[in-house]
C-alpha cells in the first residue's frame, strides 16, 4: 500500500462522511404562522343536548375553526412540502384520531397517503364519523360507545373536512399528505420541517378557514431556513 | 408463403384496430342479471329523459334543478345513497337499475317503469361514463342479507332496545318522526339542509319499501347524507330485530309487525301515545 493509496482512502472516507452529514436529513425549514386583521371570536359550544359530554367540560369549550395565540400566532395550520420532495411510502405507525368529550383530538390530524388511520370513540355516546372526501371516497360510519376503533387509509392526498352529523359542533380536518415532511403549527404558531436533503422546495401552509399559502425555499446544505406565513384573518 | 404473411399482417392490423373498441365497450357497459346495457344507446335515452334535471354533463345541474328542493344526483361525484355495497364504495349496476325502476320517494325522481328493461340497463351504462371512478374503482362487495328472522314480540322489543342504544332517535326522534334533537342541524355533503326520515309519514323508504330494503339502508348507510353505515356495529341477527321495530314506527302503514306489536299492552300504549293524525290502520289507534 503506497502513500497515495492511503491518501485516496482517507479522501474517500472524508467524502463519505461529508455526504452522510450533508446528505439526507440535513436541512431544516422552520418558522411561525401568524395572522393580520381581526379573526372571528371563538364561539362557546352548547353541549346541553349531550349531557355525557357537557359534564366533561366544567367551562364550555369553544369552536376551533381558528385557534389563535399570543403575538397573533395561528395554531392548527398544516405546513408541508407540496413540491420538491419525492412521494414516500407510509410509516408503520398509525395516525390516531380520538373522540372525547364530543371533541376531536386532535382537531387537525396530518398523516401520509396509505398510512393507517385509527379512529376511536372514548365517549359514552354514539358518534358518526363522516369525512367529506372529494378526491378520495366519501364514507360515513356509526361508532357507538365501546365499539372497536375504525381502521382506514386514504389513497390520495387531500384536505378532508371531517364531521359528526349527530353533534353538529364536531368538525375537524384530515390532512392526507404525500411525504413525511409536514408539521401542524403548535399553540405559539411555530412549525419545523427537519431532515430535508438539499433541494428546491415549495412549502404550503393550510388553514381550514383561510385556505392555503405557498413559498419556495432552497435548502443548500446543513442549514436551517426560517420562513413565516401571514394569513389574512376574516372577522366572520 | 407470401400470401400467408399478408393474411397474418391483415389479422394483426385488424386486432390492433379492434383493441380500443373492445376496451371502450367494456367501459361503457352495464350488467344486470342477463341484461347487458350499452352506453351508446343509453346516451340517446339520457339526452331525452334525464338531462333536464341531471344536466348536460351529468353534474345534477340541469335547467330544472333550480326548482327542486332535493337536488338531482350529481353523477360526476359518483356518490350514491341506495346501494347494496359498503359505505364509501360504488354501487352495483343492479343497484342503479333498481333506483331507475323504483324512483325516489319524497323527491322528484319518478319511477322509470315506462322504459323497457333494456332501456334502463343502457341508461345505467351511460350514467357510469360521467365519473372516472368507474374506471379506477370496482363496485363494493355486496353486504350479505341473511334470511329474515321470525317475527316475534321479543324481536320487536329487542329492536326497540337497539333503536335506543344505537341512538337512532338522535336524528329520527324517539317516535321515529324525524324530529330528534339533531334533526334540525343536518346537512348533506353539499351543505344542503336535509331531513331525517319520518317513519310515521308513510310506508316507503328512500331506497325501497321491503324489509330487505330497510335492512340494507342502515347497514350500507346513505352515502352523501348524515345517515351512517351500521355494518360494523350491528350483528346480522340483531339487524332483523331492528327492522321489525322500525316497521312498528310506521303507524300509518298496515304491516304484520305493527299488527303484532298492537296485540301487546306495551305496544298499544306506545302507539296510542303517539297521537297519530291521519288514517288509523291499527285497532289501538284513535284519531
Amino acid at each position: 500500500m503506497t502513500v497515495k493509496h492511503v491518501f485516496l482512502a482517507a479522501f474517500a472516507t472524508f467524502v463519505a462522511v461529508s455526504v452522510t452529514t450533508a446528505g439526507p436529513g440535513s436541512g431544516t425549514i422552520s418558522g411561525k404562522i401568524t395572522y393580520e386583521g381581526t379573526p372571528a371570536k371563538p364561539k362557546s359550544i352548547d353541549m346541553s343536548k349531550e349531557p355525557s359530554c357537557a359534564k366533561q367540560h366544567p367551562t364550555p369549550i369553544t369552536t376551533e375553526t381558528v385557534v389563535t395565540g399570543p403575538g397573533n400566532s395561528l395554531a392548527n395550520v398544516v405546513v408541508y412540502i407540496s413540491a420538491g420532495a419525492p412521494d414516500e411510502p407510509p410509516p408503520s405507525t398509525s395516525a390516531n384520531f380520538d373522540q372525547k368529550g364530543c371533541q376531536y383530538l386532535p382537531h387537525v390530524l396530518a398523516f401520509q397517503v396509505g398510512q393507517e388511520l385509527k379512529i376511536s370513540n372514548d365517549d359514552q355516546t354514539s358518534h358518526n364519523i363522516h369525512p367529506l372526501a372529494k378526491i378520495n371516497r366519501e364514507w360515513n360510519k356509526s361508532q357507538p360507545p365501546g365499539t372497536p376503533p375504525i381502521i382506514d387509509k386514504y389513497d390520495k392526498a387531500e384536505m378532508i373536512p371531517v364531521k359528526c352529523n349527530i353533534h353538529p359542533w364536531m368538525h375537524g380536518t384530515f390532512a392526507v399528505l404525500k411525504n413525511s415532511h409536514y408539521s401542524v403549527s403548535s399553540d405559539d404558531g411555530s412549525f419545523k420541517l427537519p431532515n430535508l436533503p438539499p433541494g428546491k422546495y415549495t412549502v404550503t401552509a393550510y388553514q381550514e378557514s383561510y385556505g392555503e399559502m405557498t413559498q419556495d425555499v432552497v435548502i443548500a446544505g446543513g442549514e436551517t431556513k426560517t420562513i413565516s406565513f401571514v394569513f389574512k384573518a376574516k372577522p366572520y | 408463403m407470401r400470401k400467408m404473411n399478408i393474411s397474418k399482417l391483415f389479422m394483426f392490423v385488424a386486432i390492433l384496430l379492434a383493441a380500443p373498441l373492445l376496451v371502450s365497450a367494456q367501459q361503457g357497459e352495464s350488467h344486470i342479471g342477463n341484461l347487458s346495457g350499452n352506453a351508446g344507446a343509453g346516451k340517446q335515452l339520457y339526452y331525452r329523459y334525464c338531462w333536464g334535471c341531471h344536466g348536460f354533463r351529468g353534474d345534477g345541474n340541469g335547467e330544472n334543478a333550480q326548482y327542486l328542493n332535493i337536488l338531482p344526483r350529481n353523477f360526476v361525484a359518483a356518490t350514491f345513497k341506495c346501494r347494496s355495497t359498503p359505505t364509501g364504495t360504488l354501487p352495483t349496476d343492479q343497484d342503479l337499475y333498481n333506483s331507475l325502476v323504483r324512483g325516489f320517494n319524497n323527491s322528484n325522481m319518478p319511477s322509470w317503469i315506462t322504459l323497457t328493461d333494456q332501456n334502463r340497463a343502457d341508461l345505467v351504462a351511460f350514467i357510469k361514463t360521467f365519473s372516472p371512478r368507474w374506471k379506477t374503482d370496482k363496485a363494493g362487495d355486496v353486504i350479505p342479507v341473511p334470511a329474515e328472522a321470525p317475527l316475534t314480540v321479543q324481536s320487536i322489543k329487542h329492536g326497540q332496545e337497539l333503536f335506543q342504544k344505537l341512538e337512532c332517535w338522535k336524528c329520527h326522534g324517539p317516535e321515529g318522526r324525524g324530529d330528534g334533537p339533531s334533526a334540525s342541524t343536518l346537512t348533506d355533503s353539499n351543505d344542503q339542509p336535509i331531513r331525517p326520515y319520518n317513519f310515521a309519514a308513510g310506508s316507503r323508504f328512500k331506497c325501497g319499501s321491503t324489509n330487505h330494503d330497510l335492512y340494507k339502508i342502515f347497514m350500507t348507510g346513505l352515502d352523501g347524507t348524515p345517515m351512517p353505515s351500521f355494518a360494523d356495529v350491528i350483528k346480522p341477527e340483531d339487524a332483523w330485530d331492528l327492522v321489525h321495530y322500525l316497521r312498528t314506527l310506521q303507524v300509518t302503514h298496515k304491516s304484520p309487525e305493527l299488527a303484532l306489536w298492537l296485540t301487546t299492552k306495551e305496544g298499544q300504549e306506545i302507539v296510542s301515545a303517539q297521537k297519530i293524525y291521519g288514517t288509523p290502520t291499527g285497532s289501538g289507534i284513535k284519531q
